[in-house]
């Protein structure tokens, strides 16, 4: 029993990392712009790739097999996040965002309050870490 | 002959996904689909290696799929770069960006 379902699991794994393939191209498709887009695209990137690993992992029963695929996810892990904050962040900068179907644009709120040119003053951040420290020497104080 | 039913299943699957990457490579608007749908496409070429490993039974191919993991990043990056000189940051519907 516990070989048989040993021997079908990889496939199982193989058919979820097509219907996410799958997802990605549809989403890819049928939505409106780059951001919505990103979000459907996103998950194969990851969730696929560690199915296939696991697949090939299950199928071929061996620990090395499974460290020698660790950097692929470890790889596909890193760098798709990073693609995908770089692309997100150009394509809102762009201004090719569908801004009629947006509901709420949290990043409006920074950017009017950034100033003309440079990045935005850290003094209130400066202000939170120095209350902060403030408070931690008088919680030293007492002992 | 359910291995003959998988693989042509998955094969039409992954074929469907890359045939719609590239469809959205040729028409999408801007650079940015472009570049997207090119990383769907790398990404599906990693999936049907690995799924090619796990229906043969071998395990030659694994280098192949380290390549595309590893390299798959630059040109995106380097493409989002590119872009971001372009546009406006204070007001982005003052003028059409060149994307």
């Amino acid at each position: 029993m516990f070989d048989f379902v040993l021997e079908i699991l990889p496939f199982v794994l193989l058919v979820g990392g097509a219907a996410l393939s799958i997802a990605a191209a549809v989403g890819l498709v049928r939505f409106s712009d780059t951001l919505t887009r990103l979000h459907a695209v996103t998950k194969p990137q990851v969730l696929g790739v560690m199915l296939v690993i696991a697949a090939i992992a299950l199928e071929h029963r061996s620990w090395l097999v499974l460290f020698a695929l660790l950097p692929v996810f470890m790889f596909q892990a890193l760098t798709a996040t990073v693609s995908a904050h770089m692309v997100g962040r150009a394509s809102y900068r762009t201004g090719r965002i569908d801004r009629e179907n947006l509901l709420v644009d949290e990043l409006a709120a920074a950017v009017e309050r950034a100033p003309e040119t440079g990045p935005i003053p850290v003094t209130s951040t400066e202000d939170a870490t120095s209350t902060e420290s403030t408070d931690r020497g008088s919680e030293n104080s007492p002992e | 002959m359910t291995v003959h039913v998988l693989t042509i299943a998955l094969g039409a699957s992954f074929a469907f996904a890359a045939l719609v990457a590239l469809y959205r490579v040729i028409v999408g608007p801007t650079i940015l689909d472009r570049m997207v749908a090119s990383d769907v496409f790398v990404t599906t070429l990693m999936l049907i290696v690995g799924a090619e490993m796990v229906l043969n039974r071998h395990t030659n191919t694994i280098v192949l799929m380290v390549l595309f993991a590893s390299t798959s990043v630059f040109a995106t990056i380097m493409v989002a770069k590119h872009v971001r000189r372009r546009g406006d940051f204070r007001s982005p519907d003052k003028e059409e960006p060149r994307v």
